[in-house]
């Protein structure tokens, strides 16, 4: 059948199982949106900012598993979409990104809204296409698709010329191609399980590997067989639940006393699906000192490129769970018991006003709710004490790091789960993006932000106390803004939690006003500007320098 | 992790498009890891062309980025080749001032190393040499006293000894895990 391309991209989408597209027409995708249109099966959620398509993109794809899709135009809509790409490709999270872009006649003569956009995303993609020739249009939109979800996942950028989209040529449907399996090596498992059978402290610690490739079950079954300890990195959050009696709770910079102590006593350390980051193997020389690691990973690339392992596992980790289940021995001990609770004291940590704040939304949340968070304190506090029972819900920047990330990706999350989402984030965070507060709004998503609101970029603000003697340099913000006529005025509902108010009642007001009225709910929370995150261990530190409470210099 | 700098061979089979080229010295460049020597060509394969990349450094970059090629897209097929199995070849074009007696020490001198004079002029010569790149290194030490107006060396080919083709090669041998 005889189509124009921008038909053809519509149609492939729709091969693709495509039904929601986050986006923000503009003169060289004029067609594509006019397609769109005349089509009218695709749900175009409309953002106020190309970023918030990206970013809504990402939480999409986190919460279903499935590619996200985002559109923009050329030129300042295909950069604005560039953060939103490069956290995708830290997080490894698949996303097919569509861009239009002026036609063969104006390419490389700097027209108007004209910018490489592929050569701006060639290090931040896996791979990026310029489609100059619309016969090669569905078999490129078709590979995008397979290369975004294949192997270890990441975001892919087509870049559609506007002669492209209006040309016209033969389609015909297609399946989607064939996800290509990895072939385990059977050698390599068998060694795996000696090692595991033959260690008599395994920690296990879960990346964002497990959450890519679904193997929660997996997960739990390999922990009560080994009654073995399990930590996560932040990208690993919810892929065992944080209630499950064996989970020891966050590794890294700012983990667990638990987890920090169970890595130093461990003898054999399994890392499923992680990349060994700096914010977790913080000294990549003394993370493993000595024990016996073996890394399980989809990225051959991942492989002794920052700390040394005893033996690594090419594969997907819950294919690789799945055989090596019934190689490994049944284990009991105490040594659960012991990483549990390490030497019988309850971790001593000072509370902060957010815990309250959290944990009580937690309690009146859904247990299927999705929890986004945007970067910095808040971030760290949710990661630590904001419970994730239900897998593949929490969405954060994790690799990136990327500030206004949580108002975009808790629109995706909503789309893609169709519930109630929470969103923590920050008074630095939440004005890069707060724009997206709007596209809630139109949208009806309900929503409960919980904004921490303590005047500063705290996580900033922490450092400069640690490593710059106080000297809080443009890091206070001093803002007047009254985040609860803003939301009112952007259509969406305010709350004021002032520190002494009870949090749960007003907790309570924001969750049920937002279920009833499928609106956004800003619940302002006022917090001290001096709270830290704590347990911390430094840049390059070892686990046995875990700060517990503050010190500054 | 990190080990004594040396000289390491990359051979790649890569799509003959467009951007390629980019990709990978992007690779290259993000990491701060220097190209000694890079040739692109096509091959019998018009998909394909082929690329030798000499890199300058230690064990762990020559995994990093043999690992961090073989994940492009665009990346068929990626080897390291090993100096004794194979064969180096490069290609010098030098420019020299070359009048009177200097022309007959010059023919001299290309007689012991095999190279050819390509070019004759008044005053200058263009002399051609093709070998292995520490023979050309040789080689231009000797006539550099000549004074060498200019010179162009066309990076490093390499093909592997014997009935092994960089195409049938599953991954890239033996040198990784």
């Amino acid at each position: 059948m005889k189509m124009k391309g921008a038909d053809i991209l519509i149609n492939c989408l729709l091969e693709q199982g495509v039904d929601t597209i986050f986006g923000y027409p503009g003169g060289t995708v004029l067609d594509i949106y006019d397609a769109l249109y005349r089509n009218g099966k695709i749900h175009h959620i409309l953002t106020a900012h190309e970023q918030g398509a990206a970013h809504a993109a990402d939480g999409y794809a986190r919460v279903t598993g499935k590619v996200g899709v985002c559109f923009a135009t050329s030129g300042p809509g295909a950069t604005n979409l560039v953060t939103g790409i490069a956290t995708a490709y830290m997080d490894s999270i698949p996303l097919v990104a569509i861009t239009g872009n002026v036609g063969l006649n104006m390419l490389g003569r700097d027209s108007f809204q004209e910018v490489d956009i592929a050569g701006i995303t060639m290090p931040i993609t896996k791979h990026n296409f310029i489609v100059k020739d619309v016969n090669e249009l569905a078999a490129t939109i078709r590979k995008a698709f397979y290369i975004a979800s294949s192997g270890r996942k990441g975001p892919v950028l087509i870049d559609i010329l506007k002669n492209v989209q209006i040309a016209e040529c033969d389609y015909e449907p297609a399946k989607p191609l064939p996800a290509k399996a990895i072939a385990i090596d059977e050698k390599r498992l068998d060694q795996a399980a000696k090692i595991i059978n033959e260690s008599k402290k395994p920690l296990i610690m879960a990346g964002g590997g497990v959450v890519a490739s679904r193997a929660f079950e997996e997960l739990k079954e390999l922990s009560v067989k080994l009654d073995a300890p399990v930590t996560y990195t932040l990208m690993g959050k919810g892929a065992l639940a944080d209630n499950d009696e064996r989970n020891i709770g966050m590794l890294g910079m700012h983990g667990t006393v638990a987890a920090a102590r169970a890595l130093i006593a461990s003898d054999c350390i399994i890392a499923l699906g992680t990349r060994f980051s700096d914010r977790v193997a913080l000294n990549r020389e003394l993370f493993a000192n000595g024990k016996k690691v073996i890394h399980v990973d989809v990225d051959n690339a991942e492989f002794n490129k920052n700390v040394a392992v005893t033996l690594t596992v090419l594969a997907d980790v819950k294919q690789c769970l799945k055989s090596i289940m019934p190689k490994l021995d049944k284990k009991s001990g105490d040594w659960m018991k012991q990483a549990k609770n390490a030497d019988g004291k309850k971790d001593a940590i000072a509370n902060v006003r957010a815990y309250d704040i959290l944990k009580a939304a937690a309690e009146i949340a859904p247990d299927d709710s999705p929890l986004i968070t945007d970067v910095g304190q808040h971030q760290m506090w949710a990661a630590q004490q904001y419970p994730m029972n239900k897998p593949a819900l929490f969405c954060s920047s994790g690799g990136l790091g990327t500030m206004g990330y949580g108002m975009g990706a808790a629109i995706g999350a909503a789309f893609g789960t169709g519930r109630l989402c929470v969103l923590v984030t920050g008074d630095g965070c939440f004005n890069m993006n707060m724009n997206e507060l709007s596209t809630a709004v139109t949208e009806g998503v309900p929503l409960v932000i919980l904004l921490m609101e303590n005047g500063v970029l705290g996580m900033v603000r922490q450092w400069q106390k640690i490593f710059y003697q106080r000297r809080f340099s443009q890091t206070t913000l001093n803002k007047k803004t009254d985040y609860v006529k803003f939301a009112e005025s952007f259509g969406a509902k305010g709350i004021l939690i002032d520190k002494d108010d009870d949090a749960k009642a007003k907790l309570k007001e924001a969750f049920d006003y937002s279920l009833e009225n499928c609106s956004p709910v800003l619940v302002d929370c006022r917090i001290s500007s001096d709270d830290n995150v704590l347990p911390m261990i430094k840049p390059g530190g070892t686990y046995e320098t875990q700060l517990k409470k503050m010190e500054e210099n | 992790m990190e080990n004594a700098t040396q000289k390491y061979t990359i051979s790649a089979l890569v799509a003959n498009k467009s951007g390629v080229l980019t990709r990978i010295s992007g690779l290259f460049s993000r990491r701060g890891y220097n190209i000694e020597s890079l040739t692109v060509c096509a091959t019998e394969d018009p998909d394909l062309s082929r690329m030798t990349v000499i890199l300058i450094g230690d064990e762990y970059m020559l995994y990093q980025m043999i690992r961090q090629m073989d994940k492009l897209e665009d990346v068929k097929k990626i080897g390291c080749a090993n100096e004794l199995d194979c064969v180096y070849r490069e290609l010098l074009l030098a420019k020299v001032s070359a009048t009177g007696e200097m022309r007959s020490q010059i023919t001299l001198i290309n007689d012991v190393y095999k190279a050819k004079v390509v070019d004759l002029s008044i005053d200058t010569m263009i002399l051609e040499i093709t070998g292995d790149p520490e023979k050309l290194d040789a080689y231009i030490k000797v006539i550099e006293p000549f004074g060498i107006l200019e010179m162009q060396r066309t990076g490093v080919t390499v093909l592997a000894r014997g009935r092994h083709t960089l195409k049938d090669r599953d991954c890239y041998g033996d040198h990784v895990n």
